[in-house]
Parts: C-alpha cells; structure tokens; sequence
C-alpha cells in the first residue's frame, strides 16, 4: 500500500506546456499526416492518395542513400564526439581559477547560430581563400570540399565535432563534479590505479549524463539542416545530401507535399525509434 | 477582405481516415490513463527481450511498432491496409501478453 500523498492539482502547472507541444508539434504532425495521404494541385485542393506516397519513398533509391548518408553521419559523430568530450571533461581542472576559464572556452562554440557556424567553416574551408584549405593544401594533401565528396565529408565531420564536442564535454564534467569525494578516498585506500578509478567509479556514475549526451547528439545530427546546407548545399552532387536536406529540396524546392509529407513521417518514426532503443539499451539494467 | 475563425480546421485538409486514427491513437492513450487512474498498474514487469516495461511502455512499443509494420505492409506486402491491421492487432497483443 503506497503512503505517498496524491495531489493531483500540480497537473494544472504542467497544462501551459501542454499546450504549447500542442500547438508546435501535434497540430503540424497532424496536418503532415493528412498530407501524406493526399495529392495537390496547388489552390488548397487537395485529392486522395492512400498509401502511394508512402509506397513511393519505401522505394525510391534516392531516399535509401539519404537515409544512408544520414545513418552514417550519426555514426562517425557519436564515435568521435562522445570518447573525445569524455576525454576533454576527464582533464578538465575541478578547482581553481582555471575552471571558469575552461568552461566559457568550451561553451563558445555552443553559442554561435547555425547558420553561422556554417558559413565560418565554409569560408575556412574555401580552396582559394581558406585558411584550413591553405594548410592542408600546403601539407601537400589535394582538398577541396567542393569538388571532393571525401573531403566535403571530412569538412563536415570536422564542422560538427567542433560545434558539439563541448556539449559532450561539459555534460560530462558536470556528472563527474558531482561524484562525492568519499569514492576517490576509498578508491585511494584500496590502491585503486587511475584506469580503475575511471572503469569503476566515474563510468558508472557518469552513465545518465552520457545517456543524455548520447540522445541528444545523435538526435542532432540525424536532423543536422543548416549547417550542412550552409556548408555544402548536400554537394559535391549529392554526397552530403542527408535525409533533412532532401526533404527540403522535395518540400520547398519541387513543392511535392504528398511525398515530403510521407518522408517526413518516415523519417520521424526511424528518430523515434532509435531514440527510443538508445534509451532503453542505455537504461538497461539499471538496478544491476 | 475574407475572414476566417481561429476553429477553421480546413487548411489542415483533415480526411476521415486520418481522423480515425488520431481518434484511435488518443482514445488509446485515454483509456491507458483511465485503466491506470482507477486500477494502477504499479512497477514495471520483466519480460520478454530482457525489457523491464509498464503498461504505457507497452503501449507506446505497441504503437511504434505498428506503425513499422504498417509501412512494410504498404511497402512490399499489398496496397489493401486491412492485412497489415490485423497483423497490428496481433503484435499489440504479443506485446501486452509477454513483453
């Protein structure tokens, strides 16, 4: 028998954001649904379709590869953000006057917009004019992002880790600050080495922010838009063209809201699908 | 100059289908959240695929999955949706069932 005491009124307090999710996400995801299951001709007329615009994406070739594209881009990132914020937050100063300056540092790049970011790394990387370009070029290594889909790639890759890292990194710092001193002593009676430490202490205690961490960053970049548009537009042809890119250019380029619509569903259930089993693979054996 | 109300649903070009099935979807929700108010289903049960899940995880993993299924009927199985529907059904089943 639960003694909790019940008090249901605090529900009122929660009703103002469920408003809002109402209007920003549920009416718009219901009007997409209606789409998807109709063609127009422009002037709001709209005819039924059924499932032929769902058939459509589930067969297109175009959408496999932007799905492809974007699956991998989410891969490389999360191998290489979440080892590299961990690493950067395990040497982060705890005390001292160095921790102020290491946490504004890392949250620069946090605080640029998008389109920003984009359009700083796209002037770096320009091959005429572009510092990073120089030195690579300079290293005798042939790079140009607008030509190379590989080098498009890693300027991308590079974009993100950069932009993101530090989320990862002070996520990360914030878990291991608040694990209690006590550990480390009992560590240090036992003679624990540093591996060990890390291994059976900061791990552990840290695997809610990662969860977090991981969720977040892989939500990101799976929906990554206006950096990559700024940076590459989806070029050279369509190496970058992740699935958000594709969905514009059938939204708003071509006009297609029938098959946009059936793509954006599509590609909403793979987030929250994947979402959903980052989280309960990452939660599992919680008590254990 | 041509004025419509705040409750003009058109520009949402609602069909009856799809009507029905957010009707569905919440009425689902509604009754999972009115089971749970008059007889709650307390901790989460250990099931099949080592998952630890609640009523409403259930029936969020039935939903999701539905959806899945759906799409792979319409995809490569039949243009007829009703096949897939009770493929649906028996998946939410399962899912109450062992899950």
């Amino acid at each position: 028998m639960s003694s909790k005491t019940q008090n249901n009124k605090a529900w009122w307090l929660v009703a103002p954001v469920f408003i809002m999710v109402a209007f920003n996400a549920l009416v718009p995801l219901m009007t997409v649904v209606n789409y998807s299951v109709q063609e127009t001709f422009g002037d709001n007329v709209f005819t039924w379709a059924g499932v032929h615009w769902f058939q459509d994406v589930l067969h297109s070739e175009r959408f496999h590869s932007a799905l492809l594209r974007q699956l991998l881009f989410s891969g490389i990132v999360l191998a290489i953000e979440i080892p590299l914020g961990l690493g950067v937050a395990l040497t982060m100063p705890r005390k001292g006057p160095w921790v102020s300056v290491c946490l504004v540092l890392m949250s620069l790049p946090l605080l640029i917009p998008w389109n920003v970011v984009g359009s700083m790394w796209n002037i770096m990387a320009l091959p005429d004019i572009g510092l990073l370009a120089k030195v690579i070029n300079g290293l005798g290594i042939d790079y140009n992002y607008t030509r190379q889909p590989v080098a498009a790639w890693f300027t991308i890759v590079l974009m993100d880790v950069w932009h993101w890292t530090s989320l990862v990194a002070l996520l990360c710092y914030a878990g291991l600050v608040s694990i209690p001193d006590a550990y480390y002593q009992a560590a240090k009676v036992d003679g624990a080495k540093t591996w060990a430490v890390f291994r059976f202490i900061q791990l552990p205690k840290l695997k809610h922010v990662l969860t977090i961490a991981v969720l977040l960053r892989f939500m990101d970049s799976f929906m990554i838009y206006t950096e990559v548009s700024v940076l590459t537009g989806g070029g050279p042809g369509s190496a970058t063209t992740f699935l958000s890119i594709d969905l514009v250019k059938i939204a708003l380029g071509q006009f297609d809201l029938g098959p946009a619509a059936a793509m954006s569903l599509i590609y909403f259930m793979i987030i929250l699908f994947l979402s959903w089993l980052f989280y309960t693979l990452m939660m599992k054996n919680e008590d254990a | 100059m041509q004025t419509t109300s705040i409750f003009d649903l058109s520009w949402m070009v609602w069909t009856w289908p799809t009507g029905i099935f957010f009707i569905a979807i919440f009425t689902s929700i509604a009754a999972m959240g009115a089971l749970e108010y008059r007889s709650p289903g307390g901790a989460p049960r250990h099931g099949a695929f080592g998952l630890d899940t609640t009523r409403g995880d259930r029936l969020f993993i039935s939903i999701l999955g539905s959806c899945f299924i759906m799409l792979a009927w319409v995809g490569w199985a039949s243009d007829e949706i009703w096949g897939g529907l009770v493929v649906c059904v028996l998946w939410a089943f399962a899912i109450f069932k062992w899950v």
